[in-house]
C-alpha cells in the first residue's frame, strides 16, 4: 500500500466531467456578481455614479465602499490592509471599486459597464527603483501602521540575517553580480470563483481555497460572527499553486449574500484572476567570496523584493526564502539584507517554491560564475560546498536532513554530465532548498464504521497534488483495510477538524501523521475491544467489528493531531520541519540565429524521504519542472507606464504547451526514509521548479558563452546577448 | 434580446430550444443544459478547457455561438462515457496518471478524441501537435501524451 502507485482518488469523476468545481455549483435563486475596476494602476476615486447601472433590469444590489460598514473592513493573512472594495484610491490595475449583483450574469455585466467612475489617474510605483525613490507616492497609508518607523516609505519590512563576519572574511575570488526575477502569475486553469449564501444566522461560503480555516477566521472577523456561524466549503480546487491560499473576494461575496438575503456567485475571468495573484519579483545583488579550490568563503546578499499594493502573505514569502538565501551550502560568513517593497501592482502572494526560485537563481548562478573563473567543474563546486547530513548550515537551526550530494550525483548521472557534447549544446545543473512548514497544526478524525469501511476527515485541500489518495493510503495501511473502502472527506469547516492550511508541501507530513495517529488511536481501541470481548489477538478487524456492533451498530472514532509549536525569537517563528531539496539538470541546444532554446533533456531529482505514491510524486515533479520552464523561458507580466498589465490574458501571457516540452524528461527521487512524515516521508511537489532557471541558464552559457542574469530567457533576450558577444 | 429556435443534437439526444443569438455554445451547454463537464477558463480560444466536438471536429465552444449548433451534433465529455463508465481513452488518462486537478482534463480528452478519430496511430510528435491547444498547469503533459498513445495502441 505504502510506496505503491494507487490510482488518483477522484480520478474517475475528473475524466468523465463529473468532478464539481465551484463554477459547476448551481444554487437556486442565485445572484450573479460582476466587479467594476479601472483601466490604470493607481487612481484617486472622485465619484461613483451607479444610477444608470441600477436601472438595468435584474440588478438587485450595487456596492461601493460607501455602502460598506465604516471604516471599511480590511483583511489579509498577516496584515489587515486590504479593503473589501477600494477606498478613496485604487492601488493596482484591477482592484474593484464596485460590485454589481443581478439576477443574470448578462445583467450584472451590462450594469457593471454602466457604473460611472470619475477618477484622477495618479503617478504610481511599479518598479523597485520607483518604490525606493524618496519622492515616490506612498502605497500604504501611514495611518494603517502608525507605530511603524517605516510608515513614511514604501518599505514594508527590512530583514537582516547572517552569521560570522563578512567584512573580515578572506577570499581568493569575489564574484559580484545582480540578478532579476520577473513577475509571473499562477495561471491555474480554473479561474478563481466564489459563492456565498446566508445560512442559519450566519453565512456559508464556497471557495476553491487551499485554506478554508483561514477564510473562516477572516470572514468571521469581518462580519462579527463566531467561527461556528461561518461555514467554508472548499471543493477541490482546479489548480492553486499558492494562488488560492489566502482570501480575496470571500468577504465581499459574504457581505453581498447577507445584504441581499440570497446566494451570490462571483466567477472571475482569467484576466481578473491574473490581476489578483502573482509571484513576487525581485532584484538581487550578491557578492560571493570563494577560495581557489571553490570553497565558499562568504555570501553578501542584498535584495529588493517587489510586493504588490497589499501585503497578502508576501512578507512571509520573503522571510522564509531569504532565510535560506545562501542555499544548501556551508557558508562560514553570511550577510543577507532584504527589503520588502510595496508597489501599485497586483498583490504578490504564495506561489509554488515560496520565494525559493528567486533566491536560487542568484546563489546558483554565482556558483557557476565562480566555477568558470576558477576553472572548476560546476558539479564539483556544488559537491564541495553542500552541507552534509547533520550539519547545521544555518547555524543553530534544523541541520541538513538528507543526503543532498546523492541527489546531485543522481541528476549528474542522468544528464550524462562530463560526457562529450555536440557543438551548440550545453548542460547545466543547479540545486535549491526550501524551508518547509515551521509552525502549524493538523487534526484528523477517522471513523471506522461497523462494516469495516472508514471515513477519514482531513482539512487538507486536494488541488491536484493528490493528498486525497495519499491520505487514503496511510489510513488503509494503518487500519489494514482495502483502500477502496476508505472515503476521505475534505474541505468543509463544518465537517472536518482544523488544519492550518495546504501549503509548504506540508500535508503529507502534518496531515499524514495526524491521519496515521487517528488510525493508531482506533487500533488501540480495537485491541481493548478484543480483550473486553475475550477474542483472540489475531481476529480480523471486520470480525471484531461484527462481534462488537452486531446489534445496535456503532463505530470506532479515532482522533489524531500533529503540531509544531511556535518558537519565540526564531526568525521564522519555528524551525523548518524538514527541507525540500531539489536538483535540476538540463541539456539544451541554442539556435544562435533566433535565440530559441531547445530542451534536449531535463532531469529533476527530489529528496522525498519516501515516495508514498511514486506516480503522484513523478506527476508533481514533472508538472513543477514544466512550470519552472515557464518562468525560465517565456513568462513575465509586463506593465505599461500607468501600471496596466500589457499582456493580460491567455493570448499574450504564454505558459508552456505540449510543444514547449523537453524532448526527454525525467523525474527521479532519492528515498532514504529520513523525513518526519509517515514512513520517513518528506513533503514534495514544489522542488521541481526551484532550480529550473539556473540549471537552464547555465546550460545556455555552456552552449553559447553568454551569461544572462535576467529572466525569462526569451529568444529575443538570448539573441541580443549573442549579438553583444559577437561585437 | 430575441431568441432564435435551433435544433441541436447533444450527446445523441436531439433538442429543440430557443437561444439568444449572443449565447455562446459553452454557456448554452453549461448554463442551459447543465453539462458542466465542459470548462471555462480563458474565454479566448487559447486554453482548450472548453473543447467539445461539433460534427466530430474539436472546437473551442467559447468561440462558437449556440445558434451555430443548429442542425449539428455536439459531443461533450459527458457523451463519451457509457453508463457512467469511462471509455478506453478515459481509462488511459487514469492509468497513465495524466489527471491531477482535473480542470483541463475534459478538454484534453475531447481534443485527444478528435486527434485519434483523424489519426488512429499518431506519433508522439503528432500527439504533441494535436494537444498543443490544450493548456495544463499541474502536469508536465508527459502522462497526457502517454495516455493518448496508450489509447491509440488499444485501438480506441
Amino acid at each position: 500500500m505504502i510506496g505503491t502507485s494507487q490510482p488518483r482518488a477522484g480520478g474517475l469523476a475528473r475524466v468523465t466531467g463529473r468532478q464539481q468545481f465551484i463554477a459547476d455549483i448551481n444554487l437556486d435563486h442565485t445572484l450573479h456578481v460582476k466587479l467594476v475596476h479601472l483601466d490604470c494602476g493607481h487612481a484617486r476615486i472622485v465619484a461613483i455614479d451607479t444610477a444608470a447601472a441600477s436601472e438595468v433590469y435584474g440588478v438587485v444590489a450595487i456596492l461601493t465602499a460607501a455602502d460598506l460598514p465604516q471604516p471599511v473592513p480590511r483583511f489579509g493573512p498577516v496584515h489587515d490592509d486590504r479593503p473589501i472594495l477600494a477606498v478613496g484610491e485604487t492601488k493596482y490595475h484591477g482592484q474593484p471599486v464596485a460590485a454589481v449583483a443581478a439576477e443574470t450574469k448578462e445583467a450584472a455585466e451590462a450594469a457593471a459597464e454602466l457604473v460611472r467612475v470619475e477618477y484622477e489617474a495618479l503617478p504610481g510605483v511599479y518598479t523597485v527603483a520607483a518604490a525606493l525613490d524618496p519622492d515616490a507616492p506612498l502605497v500604504l497609508e501611514p495611518g494603517l501602521r502608525p507605530d511603524d518607523p517605516l510608515r513614511h516609505s514604501n518599505v514594508l519590512r527590512e530583514l537582516n540575517y547572517g552569521w560570522g563576519d563578512v567584512e573580515a572574511a578572506k577570499a581568493d575570488l569575489v564574484v559580484e553580480n545582480s540578478y532579476a526575477f520577473p513577475m509571473v502569475t499562477h495561471f491555474a486553469i480554473e479561474p478563481h470563483a466564489f459563492i456565498a449564501a446566508p445560512d442559519d444566522g450566519g453565512v456559508v461560503i464556497w471557495t476553491a481555497t487551499q485554506n478554508p480555516f483561514q477564510t473562516q477566521r477572516i470572514i468571521a472577523r469581518v462580519l462579527g460572527l463566531p467561527l461556528a456561524r461561518v461555514r467554508v466549503i472548499a471543493p477541490d480546487p482546479g489548480g492553486a499553486f499558492g494562488g488560492k491560499q489566502h482570501p480575496k473576494y470571500e468577504p465581499l461575496v459574504a457581505l453581498l449574500a447577507l445584504r441581499t438575503g440570497r446566494p451570490v456567485r462571483l466567477l472571475l475571468t482569467l484576466e481578473e484572476t491574473f490581476q489578483e495573484v502573482r509571484r513576487t519579483s525581485c532584484e538581487i545583488h550578491v557578492r560571493t567570496g570563494f577560495q581557489a579550490d571553490g570553497t565558499i568563503s562568504f555570501q553578501d546578499i542584498q535584495s529588493d523584493f517587489l510586493l504588490g499594493a497589499y501585503a497578502d502573505v508576501a512578507e512571509r514569502v520573503i522571510t522564509k526564502a531569504n532565510y535560506l538565501a545562501c542555499g544548501p551550502y556551508r557558508v562560514p560568513d553570511a550577510r543577507i539584507t532584504v527589503r520588502a517593497l510595496l508597489s501599485h501592482t497586483t498583490p504578490s502572494t504564495a506561489f509554488r517554491g515560496f520565494g525559493t526560485p528567486q533566491v536560487s537563481w542568484a546563489h546558483e548562478s554565482q556558483l557557476d560564475d565562480a566555477a568558470r573563473r576558477l576553472g572548476l567543474d560546476r558539479v564539483d563546486i556544488r559537491l564541495r560546498n553542500l552541507a552534509r547530513k547533520g550539519e547545521a548550515f544555518v547555524p543553530g537551526d534544523t541541520p541538513c536532513d538528507g543526503d543532498w550530494a546523492e541527489s546531485v550525483r543522481k541528476a549528474a548521472g542522468a544528464i550524462e554530465w562530463g560526457s562529450p557534447i555536440a557543438a551548440g549544446r550545453g548542460r547545466g545543473l543547479a540545486v535549491a532548498i526550501k524551508a518547509s512548514a515551521t509552525t502549524g497544526a493538523s487534526y484528523s478524525i477517522v471513523r471506522l464504521h461497523w462494516d469495516g469501511s472508514a471515513t477519514v476527515l482531513a482539512g487538507t485541500s486536494d488541488m491536484g497534488q493528490g493528498a486525497r489518495t495519499v491520505l487514503a493510503q496511510v489510513a488503509a495501511h494503518e487500519l489494514g483495510i482495502p483502500i477502496d473502502s476508505i472515503k476521505v472527506v475534505m474541505g468543509d469547516t463544518a465537517a472536518v477538524p482544523f488544519d492550518l492550511q495546504t501549503s509548504a508541501s506540508r500535508s503529507t507530513v502534518f496531515m499524514g501523521q495526524a491521519v496515521a495517529r487517528a488510525c493508531r488511536d482506533i487500533n488501540a481501541q480495537l485491541r481493548q475491544m478484543a480483550a473486553d470481548l475475550g477474542l483472540v489477538a489475531n481476529v480480523s478487524v471486520v470480525e471484531l467489528l461484527r462481534a462488537r456492533f452486531s446489534e445496535v451498530r456503532g463505530e470506532v472514532i479515532g482522533v489524531g493531531s500533529y503540531r509544531s509549536e511556535h518558537q519565540p525569537g526564531h526568525p521564522l517563528g519555528g524551525s523548518p520541519s524538514f527541507y525540500e531539496f531539489s536538483c535540476t539538470a538540463s541539456e539544451v541546444e541554442v539556435d544562435e540565429g533566433t535565440g530559441e532554446i531547445l530542451l534536449v533533456r531535463h532531469v529533476t531529482v527530489a529528496d522525498v524521504g519516501k515516495a508514498l505514491n511514486p506516480q503522484h510524486v513523478e506527476m508533481q515533479d514533472e508538472g513543477a519542472a514544466v512550470m519552472g520552464l515557464g518562468h525560465t523561458l517565456m513568462e513575465h507580466i509586463l506593465l505599461d507606464d500607468s501600471g496596466r498589465i500589457r499582456n493580460l490574458g491567455a493570448l499574450d501571457y504564454r505558459i508552456p504547451t505540449t510543444k514547449d516540452l523537453p524532448l526527454e524528461m525525467l523525474a527521479l527521487v532519492v528515498e532514504n526514509a529520513d523525513g518526519p512524515g509517515p514512513y520517513g516521508s518528506k513533503g514534495a511537489g514544489e522542488g521541481g521548479l526551484m532550480a529550473t532557471a539556473p540549471a537552464v541558464a547555465s546550460a545556455v552559457t555552456e552552449a553559447t558563452g553568454v551569461v544572462i542574469r535576467d529572466l525569462p530567457l526569451t529568444p529575443e533576450r538570448v539573441w541580443r546577448a549573442i549579438q553583444s558577444r559577437d561585437l | 434580446m430575441s431568441s432564435t429556435p435551433i435544433r441541436v443534437t447533444v450527446n445523441g439526444a436531439e433538442r429543440e430550444v430557443e437561444v439568444a443569438p449572443n449565447t455562446t455554445l459553452l454557456d448554452f451547454l453549461r448554463d442551459r443544459l447543465q453539462l458542466t463537464g465542459t470548462k471555462e477558463c480563458c474565454d479566448l480560444g487559447e486554453c482548450g478547457a472548453c473543447t467539445v466536438l461539433l460534427d466530430g471536429r474539436a472546437v473551442n465552444s467559447c468561440l462558437m455561438l449556440a445558434v451555430e449548433g443548429d442542425a449539428r451534433e455536439v459531443t461533450t465529455i459527458e457523451g463519451l462515457s457509457e453508463n457512467g463508465r469511462p471509455n478506453a481513452l478515459q481509462d488511459a488518462f487514469l492509468a497513465k496518471g495524466a489527471v491531477q486537478c482535473g480542470f483541463c482534463i475534459p478538454g484534453q480528452v475531447m481534443a485527444a478524441r478528435y486527434l485519434l478519430s483523424r489519426n488512429p496511430h499518431p506519433t508522439l510528435a503528432e500527439v504533441r501537435e494535436g494537444l498543443s491547444g490544450n493548456l495544463c498547469r499541474c502536469g508536465g503533459y508527459v502522462q497526457i501524451c502517454e495516455a493518448v498513445l496508450a489509447a491509440s495502441e488499444a485501438g480506441t
